[in-house]
């Protein structure tokens, strides 16, 4: 290839490439200056900051908005699904690769079937379950329009559970057995061996299911028919819909909705990646 | 501990072999209730109508009744379109763009590769609202085309049957290409330099060495992706659900849309709704079984 060919090519990828990165940030600026400015200036296409900050903040905290019983939604179902996802589906995935046998191996397999069932299929008869559940004295306590309803069908995943048994394959076997002639248990070695010498991947685990609950929307919608239980995506969706939408407030509430993500893909990038395309070591 | 299986089992093997099975407890006990039992009970429901938990049993009415059904009909007519259109799109422009941030002169690779992910970020009702507000009709968007003498009159994105659909798959394309992108990134990360260097040798061009080496190598690659965009685009909801609402006019309306809109908006009327979702189901699982089967062919 000639160099002058070369070069014409690198300059056609850089002008490209350029564009597409514009592209993908651009909505980022524009929410952000948005979250600045008052609902009509938003409207009126302004391209530049403005000092409507606060007060769109101050629209946010109104109760009627609903904004700040979302975000506390939010926040309690995610952090309590992912604590739980966690542990069970990381025990899980521990059992499978660190005591094989035929047996599991069967019952792994058969989970796995499940990443092909897709939500939209199995969403009608789990909604009836909940109902259902509404109608028994304790799982009253779970059942529609509670955070525990959000909380009970996300908590194991397949995806998850492959996630960590993968993982596990590169835990060394030697390092649990030597902790077992010590005189550790199993949930000890789990808990004080694997547990910390496997960080990396727990991280990761963590940020999948932070950000499959932080932005979990049709589930919660069915389930949370009362306000007291909707979530940020239902109140994201409730403040945009609205015929008197204010668009200033919108935009400051879907920054706020965004920054927890953000602030997660810029300091642990490899992570945040390696979690999303669920890229297996 | 494979070889230790096979000799006859201590008290240590029982002894772990429970602790295997309490530690899979949990989880599995959690996916039985939670996916398998629905979708045992889907099937049933599938067989059954009635309005609210009023259900009997109906044969196959209900799948007659989809045949009737012209709302359904354009739910899986748009479905299929956004389907049949975005998905090559936007993994040929993954394709594109992972393939030029393989070229060993470019710099900001790091930058571009942030840059290019940075929609995966974003929650899928956050984003339909910010590129909603884009696209309005008096939005910054046909403001820009008008300006720059492109359209006299303003594109009616959410209002006109043919641009919301437009629209829809230009939103999901900007969400989702950058995701894609990265398999590829990945994918070409493993194939070997010398292979070009040789192509090079030989005197192949670029396009050449996409179709002959670039192409097959990342041939599983491709295939999960398309797998997996497929199986999204079917289950397409919330994006559509904050955009159009699936208008005008059902124009924009998804098989998960109305799959809601039955259960949720009109009278409940959850056999009929489960029927869909079986429907949905066998589609999905007969374009998994074709994909793969394309995808190993040679």
């Amino acid at each position: 290839m000639g160099k002058t060919k070369k070069k014409v090519i690198l300059a056609i990828e850089y002008v490209f490439l350029c564009f597409v990165s514009f592209l993908c940030a651009f909505p980022f600026l524009w929410m952000i200056i948005g979250a600045t400015n008052t609902s009509s200036d938003v409207m009126r296409n302004k391209m530049t900051f403005g000092s409507a900050l606060w007060n769109n903040l101050q629209t946010l905290l109104q109760p009627e908005k609903g904004f700040v019983t979302g975000l506390s939604n939010t926040i309690i179902t995610t952090v309590v699904t992912t604590l739980l996802s966690l542990l069970v589906c990381s025990l899980a995935g521990y059992s499978f690769t660190m005591y094989r046998s035929q047996k599991r191996e069967k019952l792994f397999n058969i989970l796995l079937l499940t990443m092909m069932i897709p939500f939209s299929s199995i969403m009608v008869p789990l909604y009836r379950m909940f109902a259902q559940m509404n109608k028994i004295p304790v799982l009253k306590l779970v059942g529609l329009n509670t955070l525990g309803a959000m909380i009970l069908p996300s908590v194991s995943t397949a995806f998850l559970i492959f996630f960590f048994r993968q993982n596990a394959k590169s835990f060394s076997k030697e390092l649990a057995e030597a902790a077992r002639i010590d005189g550790l248990g199993e949930w000890a070695i789990f808990f004080k061996i694997f547990f910390p010498v496997m960080r990396s991947t727990f991280a990761t685990g963590a940020i999948v299911s932070f950000m499959n609950s932080w932005n979990n929307y049709l589930w919660p919608l069915l389930v949370a028919q009362s306000p007291q239980v909707r979530t940020l995506p239902m109140v994201l969706s409730a403040l945009g819909q609205s015929y008197t939408a204010d668009y200033g407030a919108l935009m400051t509430a879907i920054v706020i909705a965004t920054l927890p993500s953000a602030l997660v893909y810029f300091l642990m990038q490899k992570e945040f990646v390696a979690g999303m395309t669920g890229a297996v070591k | 501990m494979r070889e230790k299986s096979k000799i006859a089992k201590g008290p240590l093997e029982k002894k772990l072999n429970r602790t295997g099975w309490m530690f899979v407890s949990g989880a599995s006990a959690l996916i039985i209730v939670f996916t398998f039992y629905p979708v045992v009970d889907a099937l049933r429901l599938a067989f059954m109508s009635g309005k609210g938990n009023q259900l009997s049993f109906a044969g196959m009415g209900n799948f007659q009744r989809m045949l009737q059904d012209e709302t359904l009909k354009k739910a899986f007519f748009n479905t299929f379109l956004y389907l049949i259109i975005q998905v090559p799109i936007m993994l040929i422009l993954g394709l594109i763009i992972a393939s030029m941030l393989q070229n060993k002169d470019l710099r900001f690779k790091g930058l571009f590769r942030t840059a290019i992910f940075l929609p995966c970020i974003t929650s899928s009702v956050a984003y339909a609202l910010v590129l909603k507000t884009i696209f309005a009709n008096e939005g910054l968007f046909n403001t820009l085309l008008t300006k720059c003498g492109l359209i006299s009159e303003p594109i009616l994105w959410l209002n006109d049957a043919f641009w919301s659909k437009m629209l829809i798959i230009i939103v999901i394309t900007w969400r989702w290409t950058g995701y894609n992108a990265m398999f590829y990134i990945a994918g070409l990360q493993n194939i070997e330099p010398s292979i070009y260097e040789a192509a090079d040798l030989d005197g192949a061009g670029s396009l050449q060495k996409m179709r002959y080496i670039t192409a097959p190598l990342l041939r599983p690659v491709i295939l999960f992706t398309s797998i997996t965009s497929t199986i999204g685009t079917l289950q397409l909801f919330d994006e559509v659900k904050n955009i159009t609402n699936g208008g005008p006019a059902n124009a924009t309306i998804t098989i998960s849309g109305y799959i809601y809109n039955v259960c949720f908006s009109y009278v409940s009327e959850f056999g009929y709704a489960s029927a869909i979702a079986l429907v949905v189901v066998i589609i999905i699982a007969i374009l998994s079984a074709l994909q793969m089967r394309v995808g190993d062919k040679e």
